[in-house]
Parts: C-alpha cells; sequence; structure tokens
C-alpha cells in the first residue's frame, strides 16, 4: 500500500538524518585526526583529508607520551572494575535474599546517597585522602570507585528473580551461605555481571573530575585528564587534540561495540525498579 | 573467578607504572619541574645543557596550562604531592608561602655565585620577599609598558611619547579628533587589572593599609590614578570593552583604528609577526602623574619546595637557569625578559629598540601586595574600574565598594593577625 | 522514587517470581543468617560509608565554617560561622548567575534530550522499520563517549570560522555564530552538545517502556477511531507514566552536575555565561581553597536537586 511505503519512506528518512546527526562529529573526528596540521582550520572546512597522515598519532605516543596515560586508564578501569564486581555483587545479594535485621531500612539510606550529587563529597574526600597518604596515587582514584550505590541495586534487581528453592535447597545440604554466593547465585547472575563490568570500566574510564583533582604527578594522569592538559597547551593544533580524542574514546567505543548486548540489557533491567 | 584473576594481573601492573619514571639508579637524583605555557615548553630546551654539566642530576619536566596552573599547585601542595622546583607567578608566592610550602632561599642566596641579588632589579627582587624570608628567585620580568603608533602619535603633535598624564591626555585628545567619533586611541580591556591598578599604584599609593589588613582604595593618591583611568573612558579616548570583544587588536592598530594600548614583553614578538612591516610602531614607558610614572613588577620565578627530597639538586637548576647566559638564551627562546642587569648589557637586548622602554621601565616598577589574596584584590580592581568606565558608578561609589569587598577578602587575615599580634 | 511501580519488564531479564504467598521456612537461624549478611555487606557499606557518606556528612560540617588556605597551614585557623557562607552566596551575584546559568541548562536542556530520546524511542519502536539494532547503536554511540574529547571535538565543530556547524548554517543563510565566544549563544551551544551525547540512554528507557505497553490498549484505541495523535496522548503518554518519572527525576539529577562541559569548552566564560554551580563549586573549593564557602556552594546544590526530585514526585502523584 502506498500510504504504508510513504510513511516507512518517511520513517527511514528521519531515522538516517538522525544517524547521520549523531555520527557526525565523530566522523569528523577521525577525518580531522587524519588531516596534515593545518588543514583541519581552513575555509571551507573539509570533511575529508586531502591525504590522510598518521603523524599526529605518531607525536601523540611519542613526543607525548600517550600510550602512558593509556596504560594508567587502563589498569585503574581494570582494578576498579574488578573489584567492584565482587564488592557489589556480594552487597545486591544480599539485599536481595538475605534477611537480616535493618534491610530495607539500610537500603532506603543507600538509595537516598543516589539524589546527593557526588560533587558534595569531593571536597572532603580529597583532604580524606590526604590524610591517608593517597593523594597522587592509583589507589587513590580507585578506592572511591570500588562500591556504588548504582551497582548494589542492578544486582539487587536481578538477584531478585533468582528462585528461593535453588537456594533453600543448598542451605537444607548445610552449604555455608558464602558457598551458595560462589556456587550458585554467580553462575546465575553473570549476565548483569556482564553488564556491571561493562558499565563500571566504562564510566571509570570516562571519569574526569575525580581524577582531575586527585592526581597531580602527569605520569599518573588518566587519558581524559591528560586529554584535557593537552586542550590548554594546544589549542592552536585541532588534529592532534582529534586524534586524542579518537585515541580516548576508541577503547571504550570498542567495548561497547563487542559487548552491547549486556549493555543494553542492562540499561534496560536499570530502569525497573522496586 | 574471572575478576580475581584480572586484579592479580592488573595490581602489579600498577605498582610497576607507580614506581615507573622514579630515580633510575641510586646515584641518579631526578630533579621535578613543573612549567607553565610557552616558559614549561621552553624549559626542555635548556635542561640538557644543565644535565650535561651535571652527572647524576636528571630534570623531568611537566607543562601545565596557565588556566590550570593555580588549582594544579594549590591541590599539590594541599595534598602533599608537590615537583622539586616550579615556574611560579610572582603574585602567587605570598599564597604559597602561606602556606609554608615553600623553602627559604636566603641562605642559599648568600653562599651563591651565581645569583647575586645586587644584580636584579630591586621592584623585582621585593615580589619574592614575604615578611622578610626570600621565597623564590625571579626568572623573568613582566612588566606593563605603551605600545603605540608614533605616526599617529607624531601627527597629533608629539613627536615624542608622552611622560606626564597631562600630556598624555592631551595628546590621546588630538588623536581622537584626528580619528572621528567612533574611533578609540587608546585600548584598555575592561577587564584587565594591569592598566588601573598600575595608574593607581604610580602616585606612590599602596593598594593596602595597615599591615595588609583592609584596603586602601579610598586614599587620595590611588584616586587620583584611578580618576584619571576613568576618565580616559568618560572622554571617549578608550572604548569600554573587555578583551574579548576586540576580534583583532593587530588589525585595528595596522589600520590606524587604535594607536595605544599598554601591555607586555610577550607582545614584542605578537607584533612583529602580526603587523605589516610597514606600519611603524614602537614602546614607551608609562607616563606617570608628574613625569615618567611607575609600573607594575610581574613575572614569574623559581622556588622550591619545602616537601622536596632533592633540595640541593634543585638549587643547582635554579642557580643555572638564573645564571645571565642562560637567561640570555631564555628570552631569545621566549621572549621573556631577564630580571638581572647583566643579560640586558648584550648586543641581543641591548639593540633591541622595542625591549629599550621596558629597560628604562623595570628600574621603577612596584610590587603587588604581598598578601594571599592578592590576586583576588586586583580581580576586584578591574571589576570595580568596568563599572565606573560603564558609567554604572560613580568614583567614589566604585572606590567605596572596592574598599568594602577588599575588606571583607582580608577578614580572615585581619583575623589571623590580630591573633597573632594579641590585640 | 524507588517505590514507583516499575515501566515493564524488559526483554532480556528472567522473569520475577510472584510475591511470596506464604512465609518460607528458615533454614537458617536469624543470627547466623544476620552474620552472614554482615560479611556480605561489609566491603560495599565499608568503602560507600566511609568515602561517600561519611565525606558528605563532613562536607555538611564544613559549609558552617570559614575552612580556607590558611585552615590547610594551620588547622587553628579555622572559625565556626554558622550559616555565614550561606548568606554569602546568597548575596554573591555570581552564584546567582551560576544557579541561573545551571538552572537554564537543566530546564531548557533536560526536556529537550528527554523529549529527543523520546522522539528516537518513538521511530525505533515502530513496526515497519528494520535494522533496528543497527540504529540503536548508531543512536546510542554518543553515549558512550567520553565527554572530555566530544567536548574537544564540539569545541572545534563549534570554530566561528572553521567550524562544521557555521558552515552548514551558512548553506541556509544564517550568518556565523560565535557560538563559545557570545554570552548568548554560549550556553546554547553546551545543551546542543549535552542533548547530542545523552540523548542515547533515556532512548534505551523510552523503548523498553513503549514495548511494555500491551498491544491491545492500541487495538481499542484504534477501534474507537483514534488517530495516531489521539493514540499517543491517551494511550502511550500516560502509559509511559511511570518510565518518564523515572527519565525525568535521574535526567535532571544528571544535568544539574554540570561540569566537564563548560570547564574544557569556555572555563566558565564568556562573561560568566557558562559557569555552572559545579564549576563554581570547584573553582572556589580548588583554585581559591575557600573549602567552607565551596562546601555551602556544594550543598545548596544538594537541596535544589532535592527539591527537584520531590517536585517531580508529587506531581506525578497527583497525576496517577
Amino acid at each position: 500500500m502506498t500510504g504504508s511505503r510513504a510513511v516507512k519512506a518517511l520513517l527511514y528518512a528521519q531515522l538516517a538524518v538522525g544517524a547521520v546527526l549523531a555520527l557526525l562529529p565523530m566522523v569528523w573526528m577521525v577525518s580531522a585526526s587524519l588531516m596534515p596540521a593545518g588543514e583541519a582550520s581552513t575555509f571551507p572546512p573539509r570533511l575529508f583529508p586531502r591525504e590522510v597522515t598518521f603523524e599526529h598519532y605518531v607525536a601523540l605516543f611519542t613526543r607525548l607520551h600517550l600510550g602512558r596515560y593509556f596504560l594508567n586508564s587502563a589498569g585503574i578501569a581494570l582494578a576498579v572494575t574488578s573489584v567492584s564486581l565482587l564488592v557489589n555483587s556480594m552487597a545486591g545479594y544480599a539485599f536481595a535474599k538475605l534477611r537480616f535485621r535493618g534491610r530495607d531500612r539500610t537500603f532506603r539510606l543507600l538509595a537516598t546517597g543516589l539524589v546527593v550529587p557526588v560533587q558534595v563529597a569531593m571536597l572532603p574526600l580529597f583532604l580524606l585522602m590526604k590524610q591517608l597518604g593517597l593523594v597522587n596515587t592509583y589507589w587513590g582514584v580507585v578506592i572511591p570507585g570500588m562500591a556504588s550505590i548504582f551497582g548494589i541495586f542492578l544486582i539487587r534487581q536481578y538477584a531478585l528473580s533468582i528462585p528461593d528453592d535453588l537456594l533453600d535447597a543448598a542451605r537444607m545440604d548445610g552449604a555455608g551461605e558464602l558457598r551458595i554466593f560462589g556456587s550458585i547465585v554467580l553462575p546465575t547472575i553473570v549476565p548483569i555481571l556482564a553488564t556491571l563490568a561493562i558499565w563500571t570500566f566504562l564510566s571509570t574510564w570516562n571519569d574526569f573530575m575525580w581524577p582531575l583533582i586527585v592526581l597531580s604527578d602527569e605520569r599518573r594522569y588518566t587519558l581524559p585528564v591528560a586529554l584535557a592538559n593537552l586542550a590548554g597547551e594546544h589549542v592552536q593544533d585541532t588534529e592532534l587534540m582529534m586524534a586524542g580524542s579518537v585515541l580516548t574514546i576508541l577503547p571504550v567505543m570498542l567495548v561497547f561495540l563487542f559487548l552491547q548486548r549486556y549493555y543494553v540489557q542492562g540499561v534496560m533491567v536499570g530502569s525497573v525498579k522496586g | 573467578m574471572t575478576g580475581r584473576t584480572v586484579r592479580a594481573a592488573v595490581l602489579p601492573l600498577l605498582a610497576v607504572l607507580g614506581g615507573c619514571g622514579g630515580d633510575a639508579g641510586r646515584d641518579e637524583v631526578t630533579v621535578r619541574f613543573w612549567g607553565m605555557g610557552r616558559e614549561g615548553e621552553v624549559v626542555a630546551e635548556l635542561v640538557p645543557e644543565f644535565e650535561r654539566r651535571n652527572p647524576g642530576i636528571r630534570v623531568q619536566v611537566q607543562q601545565i596550562p596557565w588556566t590550570a596552573a593555580h588549582e594544579k599547585l594549590l591541590t599539590a601542595v594541599v595534598g602533599g604531592a608537590t615537583p622539586d622546583v616550579a615556574q611560579l607567578g610572582n603574585t602567587w608566592v605570598p599564597e604559597l608561602a602561606a602556606l609554608n610550602a615553600l623553602e627559604d632561599l636566603g641562605p642559599r642566596v648568600e653562599g651563591s655565585a651565581a645569583v647575586d641579588p645586587a644584580d636584579y632589579f630591586p621592584g623585582s627582587w621585593d615580589t619574592n620577599v614575604v615578611d622578610g624570608r626570600l621565597r623564590g628567585i625571579p626568572w623573568y620580568v613582566d612588566t606593563r609598558v605603551l605600545f603605540y603608533r608614533p605616526d599617529l602619535l607624531a601627527a597629533a603633535g608629539y613627536p615624542e611619547p608622552p611622560v606626564t598624564w597631562e600630556a598624555w591626555r592631551d595628546a590621546l585628545r588630538r588623536m581622537k579628533a584626528r580619528m572621528g567619533a567612533d574611533r578609540y586611541p587608546i585600548l584598555l580591556p575592561t577587564n584587565e587589572w594591569p592598566q588601573p591598578v598600575a595608574l593607581g599604584m604610580q602616585t606612590g599609593a599602596e593598594l593596602l593599609r595597615d599591615g595588609g589588613r583592609r584596603g586602601n582604595f579610598r586614599d587620595p593618591g590611588f584616586r587620583r590614578g584611578f580618576e584619571f583611568y576613568v576618565s580616559l573612558f568618560r572622554e571617549g579616548l578608550a572604548p569600554a570593552v573587555s578583551a574579548s570583544e576586540v576580534s583583532n587588536r593587530y588589525q585595528e592598530f595596522s589600520r590606524g583604528n587604535l594607536a595605544m594600548v599598554i601591555t607586555g614583553p610577550w607582545e614584542i614578538g605578537e607584533f612583529s609577526s602580526r603587523v605589516p612591516p610597514e606600519v611603524p610602531w614602537a614602546t614607551a614607558p608609562l607616563p606617570g602623574p608628574d613625569g615618567p610614572g611607575a609600573s607594575l613588577a610581574l613575572g614569574a620565578s623559581l622556588v622550591i619546595f619545602r616537601g622536596s627530597e632533592h633540595r640541593d639538586a634543585a638549587w643547582k637548576l635554579v642557580e643555572f637557569l638564573s645564571e645571565p647566559e642562560q637567561q640570555l638564551r631564555f628570552y631569545e627562546l621566549t621572549g621573556d625578559l631577564p630580571p638581572r642587569r647583566t643579560p640586558w648589557e648584550s648586543p641581543v637586548l641591548a639593540e633591541n629598540r622595542h625591549a629599550a622602554a621596558f629597560r628604562a621601565q623595570l628600574e621603577r616598577v612596584r610590587p603587588l601586595p604581598q598578601v594571599p589574596e592578592a590576586e583576588q584584590i586586583v580581580n576586584k580592581v578591574f571589576e570595580q574600574g568596568e563599572r565606573a568606565a560603564r558609567g554604572q558608578a560613580s568614583v567614589e561609589q566604585a572606590l567605596a565598594a572596592l574598599d568594602r569587598e577588599v575588606d571583607r577578602i582580608l577578614e580572615k587575615r585581619r583575623w589571623i593577625l590580630d591573633r597573632e599580634a594579641g590585640r | 522514587m524507588l517505590e514507583a511501580p516499575e515501566a515493564g519488564v524488559a526483554a532480556g531479564a528472567p522473569a520475577r517470581t510472584s510475591a511470596p504467598a506464604a512465609p518460607r521456612r528458615r533454614f537458617r537461624a536469624p543470627g547466623e543468617e544476620n552474620r552472614a549478611a554482615y560479611v556480605f555487606l561489609a566491603p560495599a557499606l565499608l568503602l560507600i560509608g566511609v568515602f561517600f557518606f561519611l565525606p558528605v556528612a563532613a562536607a555538611l560540617v564544613l559549609s558552617f565554617t570559614d575552612f580556607d588556605l590558611y585552615s590547610v597551614a594551620d588547622p587553628a585557623n579555622v572559625r565556626w560561622v554558622g550559616l555565614r557562607n550561606y548568606a554569602r552566596l546568597l548575596d554573591t551575584p555570581l552564584f546567582w548567575q551560576a544557579m541561573g546559568n545551571t538552572l537554564y541548562f537543566a530546564l531548557v536542556g533536560g526536556p529537550l534530550s528527554i523529549g529527543v530520546s523520546l522522539a528516537a524511542a518513538l521511530l525505533l519502536n515502530s513496526r515497519l522499520v528494520r535494522f533496528k539494532g543497527f540504529f540503536r547503536t548508531v543512536y546510542f554511540t554518543p553515549f558512550v563517549t567520553t565527554l572530555v574529547a566530544v567536548a574537544i571535538v564540539w569545541r572545534y565543530l563549534y570554530h566561528t570560522r572553521y567550524g562544521l556547524l557555521n558552515y552548514v548554517l551558512g548553506w541556509v543563510g544564517i550568518g556565523p555564530v560565535d557560538w563559545l565566544g557570545d554570552p548568548r549563544w554560549a550556553m546554547p551551544a553546551i545543551i546542543l552538545m549535552a542533548v547530542w551525547k545523552s540523548f542515547g540512554y533515556n532512548m534505551l528507557i523510552f523503548i523498553a517502556g513503549l514495548q511494555a505497553i500491551p498491544e491491545e490498549l492500541y487495538e481499542a484505541a484504534r477501534i474507537d477511531g483514534a488517530s495516531a495523535l489521539q493514540r499517543f496522548r491517551h494511550v502511550t503518554l500516560p502509559q509511559l507514566g511511570p518510565t518518564l518519572l523515572f527519565v525525568g527525576v535521574v535526567t535532571l539529577i544528571g544535568f544539574f552536575q554540570l561540569f566537564v562541559e563548560p570547564y574544557v569548552m569556555t572555563m566558565g566564560g564568556p562573561l560568566r555565561a557558562t559557569t555552572s554551580v559545579v564549576l563554581l563549586m570547584y573553582e572556589e573549593g580548588f583554585r581559591w581553597w575557600r573549602m567552607g564557602y565551596a562546601a555551602a556552594v556544594a550543598f545548596v546544590l544538594f537541596l535544589v536537586t532535592l527539591a527537584a526530585t520531590l517536585v517531580q514526585l508529587r506531581l506525578r502523584k497527583e497525576e496517577g
């Protein structure tokens, strides 16, 4: 039917325009990063380079030590992700399946924390880190991220659906709670663990304000902080900054593209609150 | 569990990264230097010579953009994560000194051959003396002078640049008459504090009174300078615009829509490259109320942090950078002016006619108040200056507001000083 | 916020068990189960308690003192000043400007972002469309990117002369706009970028919500002769109510925390047009080290965020 064909065409047209708008900045970013120095600052602006050059990427790795910042970001993101998986899943499971005094009250208290802007805590947290001698250290960046209220919520939401009979049967067999957790619960919640792992990795990699505050030695900078630092110095070097942006975004983009099934599922589950 | 194995693999990696970049061997010392802006880039070129002369000392230079420098420094001090040596804008020296972060360099200077206090311009040296102790060694100076169009000035009847305020105002009026109603002979961006502060201080007035406890802005001396500053706007000699509202001052200057600006040494390079060679331009010291006037003693110093573990090696680096030959090389790379007289005698600088005005001005420079709140205070000066210039307040109102705001800024300092004095 | 009924169970998650009809038999003594729970909870609660709630409480205390650089040098240089920091910031034009900027950003950008998300979700939910997965990925991509990196990219896109945006606008005859240098356009520029970056997330949530709307409701409406627009107004929107609430609350909370964009793109300028409350807090706290005052700013932000959340909850309660 032509009516439905026309509607379909309209829909696809809108989708296509939306896709172009969504991707255009990043296409330009990659494109400009391959342009020779100065070509991105011409009028009229070019969308594609006249000649492709990798000189900026080379410069970033040799002259500007981006490899080091890359490793910093990777190490910190992996550390936070691995620890928080364990810590958050234990707590999330406990809130979902273990009965204990004050469970609901504690949970509600935890929930209030979600409304508090995280920046409120940053000033005293910095002073606390100083007392602990953790300023300008990797641990200073890692530790505050090791447990997250959102992560606990996510795990709890998913763990609620574990059949109680399964757990009770194990208890009847005399298994300890930790055994039950390790052998029954964890395998069951692997999908949400995957989601949480990706989520934590992405948000730790992308984190900016706290590493900016805590790290003063540039050798320890994470990529976003190093990038902002470079941007302050190399405002004129458009192509170089674009290459830096590409390198910063690339890992999270790859993680997302390959594992998006889990990530998307997690977002949708995360919207289900109870 | 995968998480555990990943963590087991990652932690050693972190440890390695944490240890990386430290001292390579037991006898090799690494001095960490924080440089800002262009100077941070350039210092890396001077370092190889230093390392050659001092085997066993390596210098690691970290560059920090000026926009982030203040917060990075203070955060590092508070967090106990300071470098060994840093370039410090000299308005920040009192701030870090108040935090007890800087080493007292007086004893080191006494025993030093390279650093000779008598060779330094007094105004510049004084910017580093806080509460009687020397906290930094001047690295380069920055002061503000006139950049102008000698041809336009001559056409207005002034073959030589003016040296008094009266002559200055007269010259501007004449140039305005020749330029027309919507052109302004002098550009004084309303969001820049050096101009009103310098003019206010030219009468000899201090910005603060009572031992740095209160604002002194209603003092007749400061008031004279402030009124002169505001009058330039009110008379239509300067446009009431901020720096960001002027798209290209060099173009305006070249076209003759602008005849004078007050700015610093880095502009020598900018003017040389952006103003076409056929357009004449020159520099001159600031005119004062009754004769050649004073200007501001700005610039940056080299400081050593008390938390440093390599203070002796750090001092060697400071001495090296203070040597006249190194200062000359530094000037050639950055255009920053040396704070001591000896390098000025070299032909490179002595024969530079644009730098000559700076040389003359440097004998008449005055430091800002040596209080941690100095930068906040001078920012208030331009804010009130802007209000008065745009007609939003009278001079009396602006100065009264300035005193009020500065008194508020200094309230904590007052309390601490009073408490220490046992009042 | 958390007691609101969920929008619907998303595909992929296991079905929830029904509410327990009879009390379960216990296989553990209550004491034992308590102990086990504490073991499970201890790491997370300890970390969150010490590194989040404790600093938040400390921030509240700090906001009642004049803790600053002098106090860092010598702890004796601290005084209890009660509400003076709050009084002072209410008296400071820059604070009101920051608050105004932040509200402008949140109350314009928030609904805009939600609107775009909803529109994208509706497009992707249409039965007539194939390649849903592809488009969904494409639309979600901006959300995943690092904010600092894209802020830098957009800074160049917004360049008055060489930026793509002004070039494209030039095709339709709109003169070059100084996006980041003109106080009138700087915040709209940041809003545009924030909407672009954030709409993917809410889009996914809306898709889940839309998929949970029973088809029978639409059928019934169609039988009653309702047009597409009427179906949207009378079926879709009400059914999405809880989702809209969730999205609204979460989005607004996020938008109130505006920091990275102005920090990277405009440094809070021009003429302070993009200084947000968090940026102000950062400047006061880490640039000038007026920590007592900065803590007061942070707490005011918290109160505003809380108020906005409660208002939304109240509005929802009155509707539903």
